[in-house]
């Protein structure tokens, strides 16, 4: 068991190990979804809710592996909760807002293969965090990860007004403001405990 | 080179699946898939080539179990049913890898695991060994991952060589050479990889103003024919 306290555990899955800055965790949604403010946002929420619930899951069927000695079907298991987790969520917002089901189009159901959610469930294994830690540390996973989403968003809504070179345009141009993104991110590192 | 394409036989077919992957759809420089591993490790060339291996066993494993299954595989479970498959075969890379080099395994840590979640592999398994024979997903699967190591590879030794003056642990330059920390960092992935795709992007509008240039000079041919 890992005896963190929670503001640190938060701070650093938001800011300093940025899932997205700093572990290059869920790079499809943040280069796919990134170019319009309000569907970053939403995404981002929707992230959240499904790290949240599959955060909770996974702690419990690893504390179930470890009981019946099994620990070679860990990631079976993450993998299964995560995809029916998401066809839940799935069906939750196209029940309540048809409108953001269209918005995000093929990018929901692929949350299942965002590789921040397994990534989550992964890493508080490794470090041993008990419930309240596995709590705190997906909500500031996913804070950290709207945060980003958000920040992209809303630089590539300016960029669309500017001047650029046609070679430049697309990916590659988002991949270099997430470079730059990623060294502002790094002047966090001196928040740690 | 579009019309040898073009008028390739049936026979040639196999071959065709094989090259796909390697350039003209490579994974990473045209489709943009996968690109978490592909940022994450490859911040030294030998952690880039493990990596590109681990992949390329399990892309090829998976392929070859989903395409003998696609006749019992029925649609409305298929996701499923391929996620499974592919994290039965990264379970058994993680432990092979951990049983190979311990420090490998440090070194890519949670990387191996998510090898599942790597859109490329749910990608093949969907749009090519779902709906063909065993054998050309196996082509199919070998093309797409070894162009997947080839991406890998030529990220992990830019970022190597610039951010630590080394190439598979082999110093490059003598001492006179400052090293790029920012490289090996984080944002020095996103940069290489930008860098790459603005290569890619540049070569292709020149094939394409090329392929323009030609066929406007055939056109006037074509006029003078018939006048």
């Amino acid at each position: 068991m890992s005896d963190e306290p929670l503001w640190s555990i938060f701070i650093g899955a938001s800011l300093i190990n940025n899932f997205v800055l700093a572990y290059f965790l869920g790079i499809c949604p943040f280069l796919g979804v990134s170019g319009k403010l309000q569907t970053a946002t939403r995404m981002g929420l929707a992230v959240t809710f499904v790290m949240l619930v599959s955060s909770t899951c996974a702690f419990g069927i690893n504390r179930l592996l470890i009981a019946i000695d099994a620990p070679f079907l860990r990631l079976i298991s993450f993998i299964a909760v995560i995809a029916s987790t998401v066809q839940l969520v799935e069906m939750f917002i196209k029940k309540f807002s048809p409108t953001l089901f269209r918005a995000l189009g093929i990018f929901l159901p692929l949350i299942t293969t965002n590789c921040a959610i397994l990534g989550l469930a992964l890493f508080q294994t490794n470090k041993g965090y008990g419930f309240a830690q596995c709590l705190v540390y997906a909500v500031g996973a996913g804070a950290g990860f709207t945060l980003a989403l958000v920040l992209m968003a809303g630089l590539r809504e300016k960029l669309e007004l500017a001047l650029l070179p046609d070679v430049i345009r697309g990916t590659a141009l988002t991949l270099m403001i997430a470079g730059l993104l990623s060294i502002c991110f790094m002047g966090f590192a001196g928040l740690g405990a | 080179m579009a019309s040898d394409a073009d008028n390739r036989g049936a026979g040639e077919q196999s071959t065709d699946d094989f090259i796909r992957g390697l350039w003209k759809e490579n994974p990473v420089f045209v489709q943009v898939l996968g690109m978490c591993p592909v940022l994450a490790v490859t911040n030294s060339a030998m952690n880039a080539i493990a990596m590109g291996l681990a992949t390329l066993f399990v892309l090829v494993m998976s392929n070859t179990v989903v395409s003998l299954l696609r006749r019992f595989i029925t649609k409305q479970v298929r996701i499923v049913t391929f996620i499974l498959i592919i994290a039965t075969f990264v379970t058994v890379v993680d432990y092979l890898i951990a049983a190979i080099s311990i420090d490998l395994h440090k070194a890519l840590g949670a990387f191996i695991s998510l090898i599942v979640v790597n859109c490329l592999i749910l990608g093949r398994a969907e749009a090519f060994a779902s709906k063909n024979t065993v054998f050309r997903s196996i082509l199919d699967g070998l093309g797409m991952s070894i162009g997947f190591a080839f991406a890998l590879f030529c990220l992990g030794s830019v970022r190597e060589i610039l951010g630590n003056g080394t190439l598979l642990g082999a110093n490059l330059f003598h001492d006179e050479f400052q090293p790029w920390v920012v490289m090996i960092l984080p944002s020095g992935g996103f940069f290489t990889l930008a860098g790459w795709l603005l290569l890619f992007n540049k070569l292709g509008q020149r094939k394409v103003r090329a392929q323009l240039q030609r066929s406007d000079s055939d056109a006037e041919l074509g006029e003078e024919k018939f006048a």
